[in-house]
């Protein structure tokens, strides 16, 4: 008896997992406590990187003066293995965290966009890969304020 | 043809299959103030990206009001042969979504 219950419980679990998991990994996150979040220590500490090692391994290019603070090109790159996620953060935003990109498959760790910054400030990239945090940062110097 | 996004997606050397990006979107944060009426235009923006290969997820952005007005998104996939589809789905704030394919040229 005990051991047909632990048989319907295990095949009961793994159809749920079977119904949720494709919808998880379809359906993007948003993680509204990180992104709502209005400081820089705050916010790194919900998505999990309250400790960060620099490293050699991961690229952060910014210009290092944005003339026009609403389009201020970004590119971030990864040689680290099994790197997971990256984060861009600008401490000085009303909300420092601007985004996040997520790797799966093929995904070669890499990106280039666009973001906005509100004054001159440092800016961050955080590297989750092998289940630790590595992070970049980069001084930008913004003329004219981009989040008005 | 949407008017709301445009992709190219090139092969690369080798199997790697490079995709960019545009979509028109006014990504507006909600602190810039219309200059006919002086009030402040409502919070806009995309919250969710999501890329996939041939079906499978490849990359998941969460984005902030922060990311640029019609945003400019460029990654790279590798395993990639011509005539592969490259899906890229967007979701914002208010539910408006979008979606629009391209084969690996």
């Amino acid at each position: 008896m005990q051991a047909i219950r632990r048989n319907v419980l295990r095949m009961l679990a793994i159809t749920v997992a079977a119904v949720l998991l494709p919808v998880r990994r379809l359906a993007a996150e948003w993680n509204k406590p990180a992104f709502d979040s209005e400081d820089m220590n705050r916010s790194l500490a919900l998505i999990g990187a309250q400790e960060t090692q620099p490293s050699d391994q991961i690229r952060f290019k910014t210009p290092e003066i944005a003339e026009n603070g609403a389009i201020v090109p970004i590119e971030i790159e990864s040689r680290l293995p099994d790197t997971e996620i990256m984060y861009v953060l600008v401490e000085k935003n009303p909300q420092p965290l601007a985004a996040s990109f997520r790797f799966a498959g093929g995904a070669e760790p890499f990106v280039a966009t666009r973001i906005k910054m509100n004054e001159t400030s440092r800016a961050m990239l955080v590297v989750k890969a092998g289940g630790k945090y590595y992070s970049a940062e980069r001084e930008v110097k913004v003329t004219i304020g981009g989040c008005g | 043809m949407s008017d709301k996004m445009r992709m190219r997606v090139t092969l690369l050397e080798g199997d790697v299959a490079e995709v960019k990006v545009l979509i028109f979107h006014p990504m507006e944060t909600g602190l810039r103030k219309d200059p006919a009426t002086g009030e402040l235009v409502p919070r806009h923006f995309i919250r969710t990206v999501v890329a996939t290969h041939n079906g499978k997820p490849v990359l998941e952005c969460g984005w902030s009001r922060a990311v640029s007005r019609n945003p400019f998104l460029h990654f790279r996939v590798r395993g990639a042969s011509a005539g592969d589809r490259i899906v890229i789905s967007w979701e914002d704030n208010r539910g408006e979504r979008e979606t629009m394919e391209s084969a690996v040229g």
